[in-house]
């Protein structure tokens, strides 16, 4: 028994190759997942400005299958994922998805950007290559798909994470960078209500952890947070955060330092009822009483303290807990939990003898009596024991107090002091002393008092526990120093009178008490504790913290949450930061008083930095965490869509196969000096320059070069940057796509330029081998004058007025140099690094360049089962190749899964439709706000009451997101109670929301065409911002316009047409098997059909793929399969007679050549035309009279044979472009470079001494090809480069032997060949079909080749729906691009025949028979050529065909034609309406 | 025709080109004459003379057809 397979794909990657092969799977049945690493789909193609050969523009063109992906009912789409793992078997894999947060909920997003205006942080815009900039909340890309903004952050910023309060100070910085100081001050008092306090006398922890110390100095943190209290206090910015819903619960807060207070702030913004009790009569705790005004000035601590009185915060000073008070008695008055921040206000003692006498005034003590206002003399000289903070408070309060001489003394060395550094300066700056290596062992009196310190010189031995290293006495050292006070202040305690019996809580043996780490929570539940009460002696930033998280753990405790849950990591600092860009500026210093005169006051000492200066400090941050975490995108978005909390999401999927699109990296040139690319800014990489061309780019479309913004008026393409190239980077392959994008941006920048502009490419091989792209090339030469300058680089160097000197070698050897304005480096398609990873991680294997390993013959097959490859993470290649392999990569995963087809789709269940045909129009008009987009300019309400006096208007309304899920549920219910039978919605853009309305109509009942929308966003409040009178006016005429077209229009009913689901495949060869066996191994019938006899066509006479894999075992398999697979029905020896039928219902009747003409009639509902190529015969270099010259397809024969001319010749020459890139067939016929490198190489493994001549004009080894050309020049292969006006000539001597005679361009002399054997590179022609291409009307090109419906997105199938194409008969092509695109040709027949029926009609265009004359026209204007005229009839426009484009009813001159939803009298309803007066 | 400063016009644009590029200079806050008027249709083949002179004989300055 199978196991059942699972219904679904993951598909890597979100670029084209990605889109295409989700679209077809989801198309066919499969649910997708699509997995993209970035925040939008679309690509590398979504970059690009044009694509070659047709001048398309890039966005134009991907953006209907950006919004179709992203839009798909059974596409999953997951950005900013990558995948981690991929378990199981193909079937059945499981697949692990890692998802980072986009902190913005896709889901609510509307896009209007109100985010990114307020953002403050600015980052490259990677997007445009780095060249603009963009905001970190940024959308990709204007057009980008999910339509929806993203925020990036790497993480936190270090100081954020260093400082115990962690307080946004990134966010402050960046908003103090835009004058924002109101936003900033509100901001930093949102998480840390002391901007003023910390201001001053912080320890700044975040100064510590900046990476600014990395590059010079830290960023002045805390003089900048300074700043904004001062800001705030001079202009009268007061910030009271808002307090929610008010609590009954009371709380008590015993202590009103900075840890009770900050405990207090934080409750009473949570609406609790917050008691502090102090128990002297001063508010601040160590704030005010410890730290002395000339530091912390008592208004500051008196204004910050005023706001918790704003907040409600209720003071009772003088209050004594354990005396005035207990802790029972609150509980027994209601109070629910109690915060202890008594502070440690008790001094240590130095344990010294005469400690009790008088003169010893323990530091804290002092300070404190002092703070309070009390007068005490210490006398001149006053030795200040210790050298943490309160020591430097102490001798500088002493000196302020008028003592001459105070001094300090400090057992170890200055760098162990624990004082700020700042303040131990501010003593220096004082004339303060301080003695160090020094210990007071005895103080010594007279008379009962002080009058000197015995002390002891000390040494610093071995590091103790803290680290430091341990101060030892000097024996026989000591001294005496004559004082008349000692103030030891060494160290605090805390004073636990306040705990009485009832409290279960428990001190340890340091007098802090216990608690628990996290939640500070203490033995007993409601009592908590927190700063120096817990710690000991610290400081007040760490007593704040305390605080802060003592409030969160009562909020918790009171209403019974889990106390520990989510808190107990730490906030990771960001580690990665680029440094390199880094502008030097010094940091800016503190301004100060003067010593002389502060040493007198308690003045300020501190003066703060002024604007100017604060200016140039905020430069200096680096942005460590991109996102600032400034919140002002929380509040600026009004659909409440910011989430800063998101958090990385883990997903495990189940999928039955995997497709890997990660494409691949632009090659980055830095690692070249030569190309001055890192250091000159008009050297710039040619994806660069596509955005420099890109209208929505960084220069708006203007063509300028970046140093100066001026228009180049010469630019040089450098071709081979990062390929071919086995030096700098070990690309040695060829990038497959450079030589035409060059040539198509060369074009490009001359249609950009006002004024001439000179362009030349520096090329060593024109490699334009693809479908129209050596006419391309040679039109950018001959018609537009772009310079292709065969030759090597040597260098670039910069020259005067921002320009670049190339220097150069000419093929001959010549050394040249020229001067250009710009250089554009043509770089190449690296591997991506992230998609080799992944590879490694899925156990994918990768070939020698790091691209996934596949074999020709099965060209997206991986090494493991079930993954599939495409696009350029396969080889380099471009956009049409990307679509073609992605499609056969979800032939092959369908082909995989066709049990499972449709079991996990979704369907849209919808209720029955209402017919309102016979009702008159009761309109309902919506107008959006979309936040502020649009009612932050017009007037929206003023809109809508107009709306509402227009005829038909039955209902209006306004709504802040029409689009949002609830407006959209509101829209549902007033359609069925107003019995509404029109909608118009004024709004963004049909082009994106559209779909939706038109959704939400139908699942009101209504027919989805019965809408209208009028584009009042993108097409008018964006657009007329700065005039919202006009703008309004605007709108009103819209909306006129919209209601008045909205009251023609009609229900249009789509018919389900069953589809037949049989594929008739038309040839025999390799790509019309491959197509048989994709259709058929997919579960649906094929009918192949080949003319001749044989299957296998061009391919039964090639030995070998370029890699090696021998053909013939190949084709006998799959041979062997067509013919016994039992959904093909073959039918050889046999043509086409006759066609008809459209998408889904064809009937061909196929006839049997031989004689007896048998006809069989097939009805099937997809056509695939695979009618195959073959060698172009030449009449030229004696082709056909002389036995020694051979084609190619001759000399695989004699390989193969081991033809004896092959053996014994000496000299073997091929003729390169042998019938292509003439003038009969002017394209390049791609594989005849590849195949004589192989053949060439054939000779030389024969025997190496054979002499082997290529003749060539480039050499187009493209793709990994470029190796077989490397092992050609390697071994030893002459090649000689000719020019089409001067081709070989070949002729033969008296004795018949050839002579070769060719234009040497590097010796620029003739050169005579005697080959023995002469190979011509001959070229493909497409067979000749020209009756059976008529039969299906598909069109034919001038070379005979069958045309596509688009060049670079449908590559393999007709405009004419339902018929596609693969193979030689497409273009010139390598058996391993015939496989893939026959594949490819499969699944997209099989996003057809997977379904049982499609639904035609709606917008389309109906013929009124009566009126139509049969004049043809119609027939003639359609540009899809779908209507007929049968003879004596009328014209009959198939509704399963026709395109709706309506260009048939311009047309028509009888007026014949109409086409629905756009009628003559709903458009000229919506003209006429415009200029009826508002 | 009226004489006005800012002329009327009336712009048929193609849903897939033109239509989509009003859109972007909107995403990209350009700046255009508030008295241009965009009606979009499937197609600029769909644009009929008939269109042009209805909108002429209803006021319109200039007509712009774009695709």
């Amino acid at each position: 028994m199978t196991i059942p397979t699972t219904g679904s794909v993951l598909v890597v990657g979100g670029g084209i190759a990605g889109i295409q092969a989700s679209l077809d799977l989801a198309d066919s049945g499969y649910r997708v997942v699509l997995a993209e690493q970035s925040s939008a789909i679309g690509g590398v193609m979504s970059q690009l400005d044009k694509t070659f050969p047709t001048n398309d523009c890039s966005m134009c063109i991907i953006s209907p299958k950006l919004v179709e992906a992203g839009r798909h009912l059974n596409i999953d789409l997951f950005t900013m994922t990558d995948v981690q793992s991929i378990a199981g078997e193909a079937g059945n894999f499981t697949a692990t998805l890692r998802q980072r947060p986009r902190f913005i909920d896709m889901e609510r997003c509307t896009a209007c950007g109100e985010c990114s205006k307020v953002c403050p942080i600015d980052v490259p815009n990677d997007f445009d290559q780095d060249l603009g900039s963009r905001k970190a909340a940024f959308k990709r890309y204007p057009q980008a798909m999910p339509s929806a903004y993203t925020i990036e952050k790497k993480g936190t910023a270090p100081c954020k994470a260093a400082c115990p309060a962690n307080p946004s100070f990134q966010g402050c910085i960046a908003l103090m960078a835009r004058g924002k100081y109101k936003e900033a001050f509100e901001l930093f008092r949102s998480e840390h209500p002391f901007p003023g306090i910390c201001g001053r006398v912080c320890h700044h922890p975040c100064e510590t952890a900046c990476t600014r110390t990395r590059v010079d100095a830290p960023v002045s943190i805390m003089a900048l947070h300074r700043f904004l209290a001062d800001w705030a206090r001079q202009n009268g910015v007061t910030f009271i955060p808002e307090k929610k819903e008010a609590k009954t619960e009371k709380v008590a807060v015993v202590g009103s330092g900075p840890a009770g207070l900050a405990c207090a702030y934080f409750l009473a913004i949570e609406g609790y009822a917050v008691t502090v009790f102090e128990k002297h009569a001063t508010l601040g705790g160590m704030l005010s009483l410890g730290i002395p005004a000339y530091r912390l000035p008592r208004e500051i601590i008196d204004e910050e303290i005023d706001v918790l009185r704003e907040l409600g915060v209720d003071f009772q000073t003088g209050v004594e807990l354990g005396t005035d008070t207990t802790i029972g008695k609150l509980r027994e008055q209601g109070y629910k939990a109690f915060f202890m921040a008594i502070g440690s206000l008790e001094c240590k003692v130095l344990g010294i003898e005469g400690e009790e006498i008088e003169g010893v005034w323990p530091g804290m003590d002092y300070l404190l009596r002092t703070n309070l206002g009390e007068k005490i003399e210490l006398g001149d000289r006053v030795a200040v024991i210790g050298g943490g903070n309160v020591a430097m408070d102490s001798v500088r309060t002493a000196l302020r107090n008028g003592s001459t001489h105070p001094f300090i003394i400090y057992r170890r060395s200055e760098a162990e002091m624990p004082a700020n550094a700042e303040e131990i300066e501010e003593c220096r700056e004082e004339g303060i002393e301080i003695m160090t290596l020094t210990n007071p062992v005895r103080v010594v009196e007279t008379h009962g008092r002080v009058t000197a310190v015995e002390c002891i010189r000390m040494q610093l031995g071995d590091p103790d526990d803290s680290g430091r290293r341990r101060p030892e006495p000097i024996a026989g050292s000591e001294f005496t120093i004559d004082v008349d006070a000692v103030v030891p202040a060494i160290g605090q305690e805390s004073d636990w009178a306040c705990l009485t019996d009832e409290c279960a809580c428990t001190l340890n043996d340091w007098g802090t008490m216990n608690v628990d780490p996290v939640t500070l929570q203490s033995d007993d539940a409601d009592i908590f504790a927190g700063g120096d009460a817990v710690t000991g002696p610290k400081t007040v930033v760490e007593a704040i913290a305390a605080g802060k998280t003592a409030a969160e753990s009562i909020r918790r405790y009171i209403v019974g949450e889990d106390l520990k849950a989510g808190r107990e990591t730490p906030l990771v600092p960001v580690e990665d930061v680029d440094l390199s860009t880094a502008v030097l500026i010094a940091r800016q210093s503190m301004p100060m008083a003067e010593p002389d005169g502060r040493k007198a006051t308690f003045d300020e000492v501190q003066l703060g930095l002024d604007e100017a200066a604060v200016q140039q400090e905020v430069q200096r941050c680096l942005a460590c965490g991109v996102c600032s975490e400034c919140y002002q995108c929380v509040s600026a978005c009004l659909a409440e869509a910011v989430c800063h909390d998101m958090t990385e999401q883990i997903h495990e999927i189940n999928v039955g196969a995997v497709i890997l699109a990660p494409g691949f990296a632009p090659f980055d040139p830095s690692i070249y000096q030569t190309y001055s690319y890192t250091a000159h800014p008009n050297v710039v990489t040619s994806l660069e320059f596509e955005r420099i061309l890109s209208a929505s780019g960084p220069y708006s479309g203007h063509l300028v070069r970046p140093s100066d913004d001026r228009p180049p008026k010469k630019i040089a393409w450098l071709q081979c940057v990062g390929s071919r190239d086995l030096n700098a980077c070990d690309n040695g392959y060829c990038s497959s796509v450079c030589c035409m994008y060059a040539n198509k941006q060369a074009v490009i920048a001359k249609e950009h330029s006002d004024e001439e502009l000179d362009a030349a490419i520096f090329f060593m091989d024109m490699r334009t081998f693809g479908k129209d792209f050596d006419k391309y090339a040679n039109r950018a030469r001959e018609d537009h004058g772009v310079r292709h300058i065969r030759s090597r680089i040597h260098s670039v160097f910069p020259a005067e007025d921002d320009r670049l000197r190339i220097v150069y070698a000419t093929e001959s050897g010549n050394n040249m140099e020229e001067q250009f304005d710009m250089v554009i480096l043509s770089v190449g398609l690296a591997p991506n690094p992230d998609a080799v990873s992944l590879a490694g991680r899925l156990g994918v294997d990768l070939n020698h360049y790091q691209h996934a390993a596949t074999r020709c013959l099965a060209p997206v097959s991986t090494n493991r089962e079930g993954i599939f490859v495409c696009g350029a993470f396969q080889e380099p290649k471009d956009i049409p190749h990307s679509v073609m392999e992605a499609s056969a990569s979800a032939a092959a995963a369908g082909g995989m899964l066709s049990d499972s087809r449709w079991t996990l789709t979704r369907k849209r269940e919808l209720p029955p439709e209402l017919d309102v045909s016979d009702q008159a129009p009761r309109i309902g008009v919506f107008v959006c706000n979309c936040g502020i987009n649009i009612g932050g300019v017009a007037d929206v309400p003023a809109v809508r009451d107009y709306a509402a006096g227009l005829p038909h208007v039955v209902h209006v309304e306004d709504n802040l997101f029409t689009c949002s899920q609830d407006a959209q549920d509101h829209m549902k219910a007033i359609i069925q109670e107003k019995g509404i039978n029109r909608v118009v919605v004024a709004s963004c853009s049909p082009r994106t929301h559209e779909p939706l309305f038109q959704e939400t109509i139908r699942d009101a009942g209504l027919n989805k065409y019965l809408f209208e929308m009028a584009n009042i966003r993108d097409q008018n409040t964006w657009v007329h911002m700065n005039q919202p009178a006009r703008a309004t006016a605007k709108a009103k005429d819209l909306v006129r316009m919209a209601v008045a077209k909205a009251a023609h229009i009609v229900a249009l009913h789509q018919v389900s047409l069953a589809i037949t689901k049989t594929a008739l495949v038309v040839g025999g060869g390799v790509a019309g098997m491959e197509a048989a066996l994709g259709v058929a191994d997919q579960g649906a019938e094929v009918v192949l059909v080949e003319k001749s006899t044989e299957l296998g066509g061009v391919a039964n006479l090639l030995n070998a793929t370029w890699q090696g894999e021998p053909i013939a075992p190949y084709l006998a398999r799959i041979i062997e399969r067509v013919k016994t697979h039992p959904r093909i029905r073959l039918h050889t020896g046999t043509r086409v007679k006759r066609t008809t039928g459209s998408i889904g219902n064809f009937s061909t009747t196929l006839a049997s050549m031989n004689g007896d003409q048998v006809e069989t009639v097939v009805a099937h509902g997809a056509t695939i035309l695979a009618t195959g190529g073959g060698e172009y015969k030449p009449d030229i270099y004696l082709y056909g009279s002389h036995p020694d010259v051979l084609t190619h397809l001759d000399m695989d024969a004699a390989v193969a044979n081991g033809d004896k001319r092959l053996l014994l010749a000496k000299s073997v020459a091929f003729i390169q472009c042998v019938g292509s890139r003439d003038d009969k067939r002017p394209y390049c016929s791609k594989i005849c470079c590849t195949h004589s490198l192989k053949s060439a190489l054939a000779v030389k493994k024969l025997n190496p001494k054979k002499k082997v001549t290529i003749l060539y004009r480039d050499i187009r080894s493209y793709g990994f090809r470029e190796d077989l050309y490397k092992q050609a020049r390697e071994s030893g292969i002459l090649f000689i480069r000719y020019e089409p006006e001067n081709p070989p000539i070949v002729s033969t001597d008296a004795e018949n032997h050839l002579l070769l005679d060719v234009t040497d361009h590097v010796l620029r002399m003739p050169v005579r060949l005697r080959p023995d054997l002469l190979v011509l590179a001959t070229g493909v022609v497409p067979n000749a079909n020209r009756e059976l291409f008529e039969l299906f009307k598909v069109p034919v090109n001038a070379d005979g080749f069958l045309v596509e419906a688009h060049a670079k997105l449908r590559p393999v199938e007709f405009s004419s729906e339902g018929i596609y194409l693969a193979g030689l008969a497409h273009y010139p092509k390598p058996l391993e691009e015939s496989i893939a695109q026959a594949q490819a040709a499969a699944s997209r027949a099989m996003s057809l025949l997977s379904r049982d029926a499609i639904m035609v009609g709606g917008v389309v265009a109906t013929v009124d028979s009566g009126k139509c004359a049969a004049c043809l026209t119609c027939v003639r204007a359609c540009p899809y050529d779908i209507p007929r005229v049968e003879e004596h009839s009328h014209a009959v426009i198939d509704p399963a065909q026709c395109h709706g484009c309506g260009t048939c009813v311009a047309e028509c001159p009888g007026k014949a034609i109409t086409l629905a939803h756009f009628t003559d009298d709903q458009l000229l309803a919506k003209i006429e309406a415009l200029f009826l007066a508002a | 025709m009226t004489a006005t400063a800012e002329p009327n016009i009336l712009a048929f644009c193609c849903r897939y080109c033109s239509y989509a590029a009003a859109d972007l200079a909107g995403s990209m806050r350009l700046d255009y004459p508030a008295s241009v008027k965009v009606v979009q249709v499937p197609c600029t083949g769909r644009v009929d003379v008939i269109h042009l002179l209805k909108g002429l004989e209803a006021g319109a300055d200039g007509i712009y057809v774009a695709g």
